[in-house]
């Protein structure tokens, strides 16, 4: 930093040390209205995620998007802009903001505690100059009234301390103490997100109907684990597939085929422990072994088999499909590596309900399996798999394949019904669609801090509700004795921070301490 | 059964607005009545004659009864009621019909959120008197449901399995609550922004204005309000997470619409936090309560529609 340059003639500003400039820049930070601009950056440097997909919750879409945008993706993926909420600037915003938070929140935690221990204050001496200011005769002499009101404003909750011929009460210190519990919940609520990150874990799998998983790292599909993520951290358990049932929209005519319920019946067994049936519904996820298991998606995973010309099988399993659309026309891919005369590769297309469209093509009109159809373009030639690199079981790179069976093949395209078996083109043997059971998408999370930042997040709201609708307030009460002997009673209050309801509190309790008509 | 019944629930929706409709008119008459010379501006902080007791000081009105003015202002007030009252018959009809609470989709949703802000509208009277804002109020909730009944409009279909929940109930019904109110609120606060500019001699034309509050009255009711709609809101955040965390997954993916929710969020804490601060309090904390409503409504209608997120329950 700069010092500040002297000015000639003008207002000599106190040369700064750097500790000067570390207690400037804190008490900038600190100050209300950084954190009022750092409140509405944060809130502007949220937009920008909301309008480009983000890697975490849609990745495909950031995927389309950099080829749709090839001209600005770059610029955008320099910024962080897919990325938005863990990146640089936005983090930057949301740290100060909580450095700030808390630079503001420990002095005035230390003067709350102060005042918790002050007694009220002395009783100011002009109280006409306070609000709600009225006065009622007294019908007993000073030392009385100033008891009862004593003790009528501690039946009130309220603190009271007797200042000679007066009582000087205040109330509503929860206010102030609900004002730092959501801030320091706040705190927490960051600090216990983040800590479930960092230990926690997700990771998708597949399961067929029929299959199990078992929580281990190499069974996962996909696995994205926190930065603090060990192995032990994997509970050992066994989930079972049992029955997937989906329930469709049959009768009304708005909504024919749409989904109503999805169970997945499962068998759960913990290591030592007796196997469950349990089912796992969207919204009721499965609790085990200190994890959450959802029920996320679902499909079909037709079953192959391939024989060789022999009759011999080589290949014989499901294969789970991707759904593409409401009535789950599905795409997967078949790869036969070893068996056949030539390793082959195939693209298939599943039409649980089939329909014919007018140009001839296939479609599916109800996701229920009532007509399905199985259609498969055969490739022959070199499937890539022994290169060492990873393939993607979804995909199939069909430059370097003849395409024997298809549009673009002399063999149309292979169709099958559930339970047909075709011969395949140039000898290679033959398949046949044995079954089509579902597949579940299941997803599995631990975050070990979730409670926690469950019960931040309460404490966030209790803190809110007490700080915005607990009145603080000081209330006086004075008896003024009068020349010719009678005793005049005086009330009035002050508010600290937003009080409407004062003059109505003050005024009550004159009611109730004097119940007789206005002086 | 279930056609019938929304079809009377149609019949009173389109019912409601031609109620509404005249309203508007009335509210808008009061305005303009406001706007002539006569009447002489009595301020009646209302003291009840129970002793001293002032409940709460009643803001302006304006001169006796007798004149036209409030009688506009009266059978506007009447009329709200009654159209109030086939709106919320329209919402029963439709959750009846589809035999679940009515706010599955957009349709839905805004019809029964704004028969609540009509709700909060007429129940705060009962407060204070803000029927200067009816004219916003009503003028605001007609053209969401000629919106809602025009281009929103989907026939009574199944909850999908993502929405059986009975958060559906909560998180969405407070969160029309939170809308109702800051509703309230931006409407309080355009009238201060009016008054402010009054004040400050660049709005001689707006003559109604002198019926109405001095600025920093309307911005103390505007923030008792807003603070509701914040309570609120923030509930409906965190009651949004606990649901995520059922039917997603997770409690907070950085949804389009958990991401609108969050910036809403963000605006009005620096509303309440602007209050605190030196220079903002008067027109710029207003503009917040503006603005932030204004994301709400954005929230409502651009990225349910035209935003990818997992919050699809728009039907359309």
């Amino acid at each position: 930093m700069d010092a500040p340059e002297p000015e000639k003639g003008g207002i000599t500003q106190p040369r700064l040390d750097f500790v000067g400039y570390l207690r400037f820049f804190w008490r900038q930070l600190t100050s209300m209205r950084t954190a009022l601009f750092l409140l509405l950056l944060l809130a502007i440097a949220a937009i920008p995620g909301s309008l480009v997909p983000q890697v975490t919750s849609d990745p495909n879409g950031v995927i389309a998007y950099k080829r749709d945008n090839p001209g600005i993706a770059p610029v955008l993926e320099n910024l962080q802009v897919f990325t938005t909420y863990s990146s640089v600037w936005f983090s930057a915003i949301y740290l100060l903001l909580f450095v700030s938070l808390i630079g503001c929140v420990i002095p005035r935690t230390k003067h709350h505690l102060d005042a918790l221990r002050v007694r009220p204050p002395k009783t100011p001496a002009r109280l006409e100059r306070l609000e709600g200011f009225t006065t009622r005769p007294s019908t007993v002499d000073a030392p009385a009234a100033v008891a009862s009101a004593e003790k009528l404003l501690r039946g009130l909750h309220y603190r009271v301390q007797v200042y000679g011929d007066s009582v000087s009460a205040e109330r509503g210190y929860l206010r102030e103490t609900g004002n730092l519990v959501f801030h320091v919940a706040l705190i927490g609520v960051l600090v216990t997100v983040g800590v479930g990150g960092g230990f926690g874990y997700t990771g998708q799998r597949v399961v067929v109907e029929g299959y199990a998983f078992n929580n281990s790292l190499s069974s996962y599909d996909s696995f994205n684990p926190g930065r603090f993520f060990t192995d032990s951290a994997l509970e050992p358990y066994s989930i079972a597939l049992d029955d997937f049932e989906a329930t469709y929209e049959e009768s009304n005519l708005d909504a024919l085929g749409q989904a109503i319920d999805f169970t997945a019946q499962v068998t759960t067994t913990m290591r030592g422990e007796q196997p469950r049936e349990q089912d796992i519904k969207v919204n009721t996820p499965l609790e085990i072994g200190g994890t959450q298991v959802y029920l996320l998606g679902n499909g079909y995973a037709p079953v192959v088999i391939v024989r060789d010309a022999d009759g011999e099988v080589v290949f014989n399993q499901p294969t789970p499909f991707l759904p593409t659309d409401a009535n789950l026309t599905s795409f997967g891919i078949l790869k036969i590596p070893d068996g056949l005369a030539e390793q082959v590769g195939m693209i298939g297309a599943l039409y649980p309900s089939t329909a014919e469209l007018t140009s001839g093509a296939l479609t599916s009109n109800y996701p229920d399996l009532i007509n399905p159809t199985l259609t498969l373009e055969v490739y022959t030639g070199d499937l890539g798999l022994d290169n060492g690199v990873g393939s993607n079981a979804y995909a199939l790179n069909t430059d370097e394949l003849t395409q024997v069976a298809g549009r673009n093949a002399p063999e149309p395209t292979i169709k099958l019904g559930l339970g047909d078996r075709i011969e395949l083109p140039n000898g290679l043997g033959s398949i046949e669609l044995a079954a089509i059971p579902r597949f579940a998408s299941l997803d599995v999370h631990h975050d070990p801090a979730q409670g926690w930042v469950l019960l931040f997040a309460i404490l966030v709201v209790a803190g809110l509700v007490t700080s915005l609708f607990v009145p603080r307030r000081r209330v006086w009460v004075k008896a003024v004795t009068n020349k010719d002997g009678t005793v005049t009673l005086e009330y009035s209050g002050l508010a600290r921070g937003d009080d409407p309801a004062l003059e109505a509190a003050v005024a009550d309790i004159a009611d109730r301490h004097s119940p007789s008509p206005k002086a | 059964m279930t056609e019938t019944l929304v079809s009377y629930s149609l019949v009173a929706v389109y019912s409601a607005m031609a109620i509404y409709v005249l309203a508007f008119v009335l509210f808008t008459l009061d305005l303009a009545r406001r706007s002539s010379p006569a009447p002489a501006r009595v301020e009646t902080s209302v003291e009840a004659s129970s002793g001293s007791t002032r409940l709460l000081e009643r803001v302006t009105t304006d001169a006796p009864a007798d004149t036209k003015g409030p009688r506009y202002l009266r059978a506007a007030v009447a009329l709200t009621v009654i159209g109030w009252v086939l709106h919320v018959a329209a919402a029963v009809l439709r959750g009846a019909a589809a035999g679940r609470v009515p706010w599955a989709n957009m349709f839905e949703f805004t019809l029964t959120a704004t028969a609540i802000i009509v709700g909060v509208f007429l129940a705060v009277q009962f407060w204070q008197d803000l029927r200067f804002v009816g004219a916003f109020v009503v003028g605001f909730v007609l053209i969401a449901l000629g919106v809602a009944t025009v281009n929103f409009y989907v026939d009574v279909v199944p909850l999908p399995p993502a929405l059986q929940s009975a958060w559906l109930v909560i998180h969405v019904f407070v969160a029309s609550l939170g809308t109702a109110f800051f509703a309230l609120g931006a409407a309080i606060s355009v009238v201060q922004l009016l008054q402010a500019r009054r004040a400050a001699g660049r709005a001689a034309g707006l003559r109604f204005l002198d019926t109405l509050p001095a600025a920093d009255k309307l911005e103390n009711l505007a923030y008792r309000v807003t603070v509701v709609g914040f309570v609120f809101w923030t509930f409906t955040l965190i009651a949004g997470a606990v649901w995520a965390e059922r039917a997603w997954g997770r409690y907070w993916g950085w949804d389009t619409k958990e991401v609108w929710t969050f910036i809403i969020w963000t605006i009005f804490a620096g509303y309440i936090h602007a209050r605190a601060t030196r220079g903002w309090r008067g027109s710029r904390s207003a503009w917040l309560a503006i603005i932030g409503f204004s994301a709400v409504v954005f929230n409502f209608t651009i990225v349910n529609l035209f935003f990818k997120g997992l919050h699809t329950y728009s039907g359309l």
